[in-house]
């Protein structure tokens, strides 16, 4: 510690270049952290508090396939489970499908239970008793409802294509939502029942449950899967939070994806930094000579520059996590591809794992120059030109 | 006058280790975005090569997807007899009626199961995709519980080989064959008999799409206009070629995040870059001013740095493509955002995406290179000679 002023010293000699490489680190690293904080978020933290108490149940064979509404009552029974709603995907086309951001879900939900499963769901207690007490009604996002400028008591037409009729539904009431996605337009179950009256296409596409507690979870879906093993239409139960990471896979092997980028970056920040000390320890052979005359032993002169090295890493560290959590709220505010980045942000493990990559690689890449300047003798030391 | 570019290559060559290091960050970036570039390269490679020129596909109107069209087999029989279709080696028309659905099959890179496309067929349907060959076993035999499957379906998901049972509908059904084509988007299909498909997924009225063949160019484009606008049959029709190129969008996702990814990186490189060229400049004060007493111009030293500059990023650039060759050729699968099901493609290194890899890593070396080489340019010669 006696020497932490030299080593601040020494950072400072050249001011320039100190300053190009904590500023290449900080890009690198906050980068590194967008990309850790997705890992995490997707594949390694928990569940949103709201989100880890529901389940989803689908058909074994595909998502595509339809379950008997029945299910419903005995996916009730089964002890745990405080509430059931029927989830039915409806597809169909707003306005013109070739514009892309005319797509967002339509789904079908029964009314009642939407509030009651979603319990992060606000919405004003008028609009949603409107909502449950109309068949032909829907709710919106708040970031759908900003995106199309939607109004409460406005009326919008979905085209079918799944299924064979239109929607015609009045907007009743506009939801926000803090930990999930709010772009989807739920829309009253009993449409269809109205449209699809003696039909063998009345059907549940999922049924998403609300378990009593989180640890529940993983119990709950074995016995839901037990009961419908043996029949026809077999199912599959997950975590929402399982499910919706399923659908990743769809945009390709985003695993290996942010592995290999997360591994690209950190091999850059290596050779960033190495690059750096080795240019900045070369400058300073002579000086090394002359801090060995007056007598500083090699253990120390090795653990300055190592020193230098890490301030310079951690401070480019700790930029660049600023510069990430800033990314991550951009990253919030944007369209939720999933419910996960709604709420990503830096996790504590990912902020340590940061500025221990920052560290030990700031160390690292400065242990052969350190090394090498450290154990020249004080003659050649000495004579050294550049 | 200006000052030879070999000065040049010997200063990258005396300081090796900072030419290499640099290079080498310049080539992970140049690297991610051609990474990234590789995977839509490969997707739109599979995608255009995908459909009969002559193929028309009739799905209901409105829907974009076979999988969300619903299409009657009546309008079907009053479709098939519209002029302009081929004939196939029985004189009848040459026109597929085929039901199209998903089910879901574990792969080794996603355990937990992805989408993959079951479409039922006639033999009509075999007979109109003339560029499927069988390489293992046979096609099924119509009226049994069996199927044939792509090549790539029979390579991604263990489940599928020749041989085994796959549980769907009201039961097992056995792979009796696999088929291979030039069409890479088809190799990621599962055919099988359209009426025992239909039957088991209650659909035999209401199946999905119809893929008929023109009997030329012209034909074909009046047979699409003639569907479209036929408002009897309320249908829409396009080129096969269009349906799959309409697909290449699947693969925005991982092009936007590519890129954000690679031009933060080029961001820290040029930085990088800067550093090390600044240091350059440095250590060559003495040469510079030097330089300057034998009469080279401000502006050939500027040149000159900047040319070092561009020739580091170059070095880099050309790495970085290294980097990315072996990814030539990887086989990796996306979900289709018109199918709803998983596609597997070749990851693929054009040289058209090279050039774009050159190129960028120029951009670093330029911006990178502009400060150092300006400030090399302006120093005073006398001050230039004196420093150590």
């Amino acid at each position: 510690m006696r020497y932490l002023p030299l080593i601040v010293k020494n950072c400072l000699r050249n001011r320039r270049r100190s300053l190009l490489t904590i500023a290449s680190l900080a890009i690198s690293l906050c980068l590194l952290g967008v990309m850790m904080a997705l890992y995490y978020a997707l594949f390694l933290g928990a569940p949103a508090k709201s989100q880890a108490r529901r389940l989803v149940t689908r058909h074994k064979v595909s998502i595509v396939f339809q379950m008997p509404i029945y299910y419903r009552d005995q996916i009730r029974n089964v002890k745990g489970v405080e509430e059931v709603a029927i989830w039915q995907w409806y597809g169909g086309v707003y306005k013109d499908s070739r514009d892309q951001r005319n797509f967002f879900p339509r789904i079908g939900v029964e009314a009642d239970k939407l509030f009651k499963v979603y319990g992060e769901y606000s919405i004003p207690e008028d609009q949603k008793k409107a909502f449950i007490q109309d068949p032909a009604s829907c709710v919106v996002g708040k970031a759908l409802a900003d995106r199309f400028g939607f109004k409460v008591g406005d009326k919008i037409l979905i085209k079918g294509d799944i299924f064979p009729f239109d929607l015609d539904l009045t907007i009743r009431g506009i939801y926000t939502s803090s930990e999930t996605s709010d772009e989807t337009l739920w829309f009253n179950f009993k449409y269809l029942e109205n449209a699809l009256r003696n039909s063998s296409r009345l059907a549940a596409g999922t049924f998403t449950m609300l378990a009593n507690d989180p640890a529940e979870v993983p119990r709950i879906a074995r016995e839901i899967d037990a009961l419908f093993a043996n029949a026809p239409t077999p199912t599959h139960t997950e975590s929402e939070y399982a499910f919706g990471v399923s659908f990743l896979s769809f945009l390709g092997n985003i695993k290996v994806i942010l592995m290999s980028i997360c591994g690209a970056v950190t091999f850059t920040i290596l050779l960033i930094s190495a690059n750096t000390m080795a240019m900045s320890v070369r400058e300073r052979v002579r000086e090394v000579g002359v801090l060995k005359t007056l007598g500083f032993q090699q253990t120390t002169i090795l653990g300055m520059i190592l020193g230098e090295s890490a301030v310079i890493a951690l401070i480019g560290g700790a930029i660049g996590l600023a510069i990430a959590e800033l990314l991550c709220g951009v990253i919030r505010q944007g369209p939720a591809i999933v419910d996960q980045t709604k709420t990503l942000t830096l996790q504590p493990p990912v902020i340590a794992l940061l500025l221990g990559i920052a560290m030990v690689i700031g160390m690292a890449s400065a242990v052969v120059p350190a090394w090498n300047a450290a154990r020249t003798n004080i003659i050649d030391a000495l004579r050294f030109t550049d | 006058m200006a000052i030879p570019i070999t000065y040049n290559i010997r200063n990258l060559a005396v300081r090796k280790t900072t030419t290499v290091m640099t290079a080498l960050g310049i080539a992970l970036t140049v690297a991610v975005l051609l990474a990234a570039f590789s995977l839509v390269e490969g997707l739109k490679t599979a995608f255009e090569g995908s459909g009969h020129p002559l193929n028309v596909l009739v799905t209901r109107k409105g829907s974009d997807s076979e999988l969300s069209s619903n299409f009657q087999r009546s309008v079907f029989n009053d479709m098939k007899f519209k002029q302009g279709i081929a004939k196939d080696s029985k004189g009848d028309p040459l026109a597929s009626l085929e039901m199209v659905t998903v089910i879901t099959l574990a792969s080794e890179e996603f355990p937990e199961g992805t989408n993959v496309n079951v479409r039922g067929v006639t033999p009509t349907g075999i007979e109109i995709r003339d560029d499927s060959k069988i390489i293992e076993g046979r096609w099924f035999t119509p009226g049994r519980r069996e199927v044939t499957v792509g090549s790539s379906v029979a390579k991604r998901y263990p489940a599928a080989h020749l041989g085994g049972k796959l549980k769907f509908g009201r039961g097992e059904w056995d792979v009796v064959g696999v088929f291979d084509t030039p069409q890479m988007a088809r190799k990621s299909e599962i055919l099988t008999d359209l009426n025992q498909a239909a039957g088991d997924f209650e659909r035999t009225e209401v199946l999905s799409s119809a893929l008929i063949r023109a009997t030329d160019e012209v034909a074909r484009q009046a047979l699409v206009n003639d569907l479209s606008y036929d408002s009897k049959l309320n249908v829409q029709a396009k080129t096969e070629k269009e349906y799959y190129a309409m697909q290449t969008s699947s693969g925005d996702l991982v092009k936007y995040l590519g890129t954000f990814v690679a031009f933060i990186m080029a961001i820290g490189s040029c930085f990088a870059a800067m550093n090390t060229m600044y240091a350059a400049v440095a250590r060559r004060s003495k040469e510079i001013g030097t330089l300057r007493i034998l009469g080279f111009s401000r502006v050939a030293i500027m040149t000159s740095f900047l040319a070092e500059s561009l020739m580091l990023a170059t070095l880099g650039g050309i790495l970085g493509i290294m980097l990315v060759l072996p990814l030539n050729g990887i086989s990796t699968g996306i979900g289709s955002n018109v199918t709803f099901s998983e596609v597997a493609f070749q990851l693929r290194v054009s040289p058209e995406i090279m050039v774009r890899g050159l190129l960028f890593a120029l951009f670093m070396g330029a911006f990178g290179g502009l400060l150092p080489a300006f400030s090399a340019a302006r120093k005073q010669i006398l001050v230039a000679l004196r420093q150590i």
